[in-house]
């Protein structure tokens, strides 16, 4: 979509719009720009042009159980935006966008593949002083027919990932170094939130979300440097099934993006249970170095 | 009463607003009141505010009448949370006898913000307020 983006070498470039592209686009009645944040005074102190918020939380995460959105639910948010199946829905947030690729994954477990991802976020949009806006966005709800959620392709459960762990499957542990050593139960600087064993799960690689992004600015690394960091280095094997895991989604959400759609890896899913699961399961197998 | 009387009243009428939009933009506005230290770089290190993702210093010396005089920089342009927090806290705390900053509580966090915080800025703007605490004690 872009040239700076497809010069990159993506396996999948139209997953990634840049800033500019977003400018140039704010006035297309096809794409729906969705603005997903960690920090819930953000969206409303301003954002782009006709974007809509969706919050991680509220609107994607089921009230009461720890899961996501049914169906209905997706349609419900679907509505709100305006968007139809065919709509490009493109995301971006704060903090490197974790949250916007969180969010694009939740959209993936029901089929709405028309969507990318702004590179750089919102630091980026701003630090580039471009538009900002505070007046809500304005739509006719439209009729979305959501599909069931599809579980299987994309996530991965508590018992499918010790199936894994058993046929020595691959898995990316995309916390912080202290967390995959078991030194410490939370990322540096956060609380422990409850996890009553460090570690990490056996046979997980240890790539920390940031290796894939470009310090300065935020924006994804190219292709070849992506390679050289996920294949060439710690040996993840695009062919085989993969399994990336954190704490409770969100970085790996953000792996499971680059994996899947920057580096093309066939067979990607984001185990969202994740360490708040698994460190606090009976019985389960950890690993420390 | 638990916190000093300026943060006491923003706590209770924002405890009246049940939209979220509503109490949202009350914590912009707040924010908007921030005003930034004026300070050399680069900023000391001890007066960094661990764990704080908006990068926060605060410095905290005492008035001729050994009363608090109050600084706090969010470098963070996007910190719009520590700025309101550090907005409040000048609100409560400025000019006031660091007896006043060394009893606040830190559920001022929660009573302010809410369970919709995440983790970590609950934890960053935890240490805001231990640090202005700590900083407050070390004067007497």
């Amino acid at each position: 979509m872009t040239t700076d983006i497809q010069s990159r070498g993506y396996a999948k470039p139209d997953a990634l719009v840049s800033t500019e592209w977003v400018a140039d686009h704010l006035n297309d009645p096809n794409i729906i720009i969705v603005e997903s944040n960690e920090d819930p005074l953000l969206y409303p102190s301003g954002h782009i042009p006709g974007a809509f918020e969706v919050d991680w939380t509220l609107d994607l995460n089921d009230q009461v159980m720890r899961d996501y959105l049914d169906k209905d639910g997706f349609a419900a948010v679907m509505s709100r935006l305006g968007a139809t199946k065919d709509s490009h829905i493109v995301f971006y947030g704060d903090k490197n966008n974790w949250w916007a690729c969180y969010a694009f994954w939740v959209f993936q477990l029901f089929g709405h593949t028309n969507a990318s991802v702004m590179d750089g976020g919102r630091l980026k949009w701003m630090n580039e002083k471009r538009l900002l806006s505070t007046d809500l966005p304005e739509v006719e709800p439209s009729t979305y027919v959501a599909r069931d959620r599809d579980d299987k392709t994309e996530r991965a459960f508590r018992d499918e990932v010790l199936s894994h762990v058993y046929r020595n499957g691959q898995l990316v542990d995309v916390r912080s170094p202290e967390e995959f050593s078991g030194a410490r139960m939370h990322m540096p600087d956060y609380p422990n939130e409850g996890a009553l064993r460090g570690g990490h799960i056996p046979g997980a690689a240890s790539i920390p979300w940031a290796t894939a992004i470009n310090p300065a600015d935020g924006t994804f690394k190219n292709f070849s440097e992506l390679e050289e960091i996920y294949e060439k280095t710690k040996g993840i094997n695009r062919d085989e099934p993969t399994i990336a895991y954190c704490r409770i989604g969100e970085r790996s959400s953000h792996t499971w993006f680059v994996l899947k759609y920057l580096l093309g890896h066939k067979n990607v899913r984001n185990y969202d249970g994740s360490w708040t699961e698994w460190g606090n399961s009976v019985g389960l197998p950890i690993e420390k170095p | 009463m638990p916190y000093p009387e300026p943060i006491q009243e923003f706590v209770d009428n924002l405890s009246f607003i049940d939209d979220r939009a509503e109490r949202i933009q009350v914590l912009i506005d707040l924010s908007k009141t921030y005003k930034a230290a004026t300070r050399e770089k680069p900023y000391p290190e001890d007066n960094r505010v661990r764990g704080c993702e908006s990068e926060v210093f605060t410095w905290v010396t005492l008035n001729d009448d050994n009363t608090l005089n109050l600084e706090i920089l969010v470098e963070n342009p996007q910190g719009l949370s520590a700025m309101a927090l550090a907005a409040l806290l000048a609100e409560g705390l400025q000019n006031k006898p660091p007896a006043t900053a060394e009893s606040l509580d830190e559920e001022l966090v929660f009573a302010t913000f809410g369970k919709e915080l995440s983790m970590g800025k609950t934890m960053g703007l935890t240490n805001l307020i231990r640090q202005i605490k700590a900083q407050s004690a070390n004067l007497t």
